[in-house]
């Protein structure tokens, strides 16, 4: 590990204040699971570490209609929290089962997110959601719709001034049920070779009022399947509708070969576990 | 670079030490302290032979640098049953039952299974295994520790 500096700010201000001046030469650094790793492999060389630690107030999680999950708050704090369980099941349900207890016990929600690798498990589902990440920096707050957060391989739109703050989960539409399904042929703490999170609401007589579908693993960054949700709307998620909007999915996506498949197995794999998904939730 | 003296327990006992800001728990119990129960397998996080428990929460030492531990209560091996002090009964369960074989992934299990009951003391054995996640046993002694971990359970 190449040697750095590690500052440890109390309050927010002060932490904007040193990413104004260092930003550039300058890393956040929440939990640390993935950003250990980093600077282990020799990866990433900042000269300084600007730990969030002290700021207690970046822990929390509530709900009054929207849900706001602290950039602090970790998996296992997110996925025990009867407020991320009562907005979208699916959502605590893909906190309790990134990786193993251990990292879900140390890694961050906003860590998660800043690291913006495209076989994760919550951006998925936080995109199927809708959700919108709160920046701030020392001259400004905005909110960036996730879809605009990834904008490549481990790479974000917040800039190097920026604090993620919270993650905002818009109310979902009345009924809507939500599922998040990740492939794992060979253990239980791998990363997916693909994963899916889907979101569907329907009306009165039963025909698809709301339909998101995000694939992960299957891209440089998580994908929203947007032709498999126009499909879905108006249906009323027969088994025809679901395949139609699960081979339309496995057409978004743009998955590289690699140790969990080769492209052209993931993209047979995102068609088979999207449809899986939506049957879990049709 | 910069150094940083920190604070925190080890199995209840106050320490203090100055270490650079890029020191590993994993390094600053083994080298610094001497405590070498904490063994340092993949060094990436996966296979659980580091594992200690901070604030009650069992993690992987090779991934949290020691500043990160300043004012928390850090509980390694040797806290299970220190000095002369007879054995945990989760210890002498995994004794028992045959809960290792060549043992270097042991004192990683004996944590992350002490954690767990602590959590959960009447943890299902479904939420034994699932809780030992990501504790590699390379041996494949998993049956005998899953049993151990029963047996220490309440």
């Amino acid at each position: 590990m190449t040697p750095f500096d590690y500052v440890e700010p109390e309050t927010l201000d002060e932490t904007l204040a040193l990413l104004a001046e260092h930003g550039d030469d300058a890393t956040i650094i929440a939990g640390g699971t993935a950003l250990t790793l980093l600077l282990k492999q020799g990866l990433i060389a900042p000269a300084r570490l600007v730990s969030l630690r002290r700021l207690d107030q970046l822990r929390a999680i509530d709900r009054d209609g929207t849900l706001r999950i602290g950039a602090l708050a970790t998996h296992a704090t997110a996925a025990r929290s009867v407020d991320v369980q009562e907005h979208a099941a699916a959502l605590a349900h893909t906190f309790s089962g990134v990786a193993t207890p251990r990292i879900r016990a140390q890694a961050t929600v906003g860590g998660n997110l800043a690291h913006a690798d495209p076989a994760q498990d919550p951006p998925v589902t936080l995109l199927a959601l809708d959700a919108v990440a709160i920046a701030m920096s020392a001259k400004r707050a905005r909110r960036i719709p996730l879809g605009e957060l990834f904008v490549d391989l481990m790479e974000t739109s917040l800039e190097p001034d920026e604090v993620l703050l919270r993650i905002e989960v818009p109310p979902l539409p009345h009924g809507a049920r939500t599922v998040y399904r990740k492939f794992l042929p060979r253990t239980q703490d791998d990363y997916a070779t693909v994963s899916v999170a889907a979101v569907i609401a329907r009306n009165a007589t039963g025909t698809c009022t709301h339909a998101r579908v995000a694939l992960g693993a299957a891209g440089p960054v998580p994908i929203r399947a947007r032709e498999a949700e126009r499909a879905l709307v108006g249906t009323t998620l027969d088994d025809g509708a679901i395949r139609e909007a699960a081979a339309l999915a496995a057409k978004a996506t743009d998955p590289i070969d690699d140790l969990r498949g080769s492209a052209l197995y993931k993209r047979a794999m995102a068609e088979v576990w999207t449809a899986r998904a939506l049957r879990d939730i049709a | 670079m910069s150094r940083h003296r920190i604070a925190f327990t080890l199995n209840g006992a106050p320490q203090e030490i100055e270490v650079p800001a890029e020191r590993l728990l994993v390094d600053l119990l083994r080298e610094d302290l001497g405590q070498t129960g904490t063994k340092d397998g993949c060094s990436v996080g996966v296979c659980g032979l580091c594992t200690v428990i901070v604030d009650g929460a069992p993690m992987s030492s090779c991934l949290l640098l020691a500043v990160q531990v300043n004012g928390a209560a850090v509980r390694t091996v040797e806290g299970l049953a220190p000095g002369d002090a007879p054995l945990a009964p989760l210890q002498q369960a995994f004794i028992d039952e045959g809960g290792f074989q060549c043992g270097i992934c042991t004192s990683g299990q004996l944590m992350a299974a002490t954690a767990l009951l602590e959590a959960r003391p009447d943890a299902t054995d479904a939420e034994i295994r699932e809780g030992m996640l990501g504790n590699l046993c390379r041996c494949t002694g998993y049956y005998g520790i899953t049993r151990a971990i029963g047996r220490a359970r309440r």
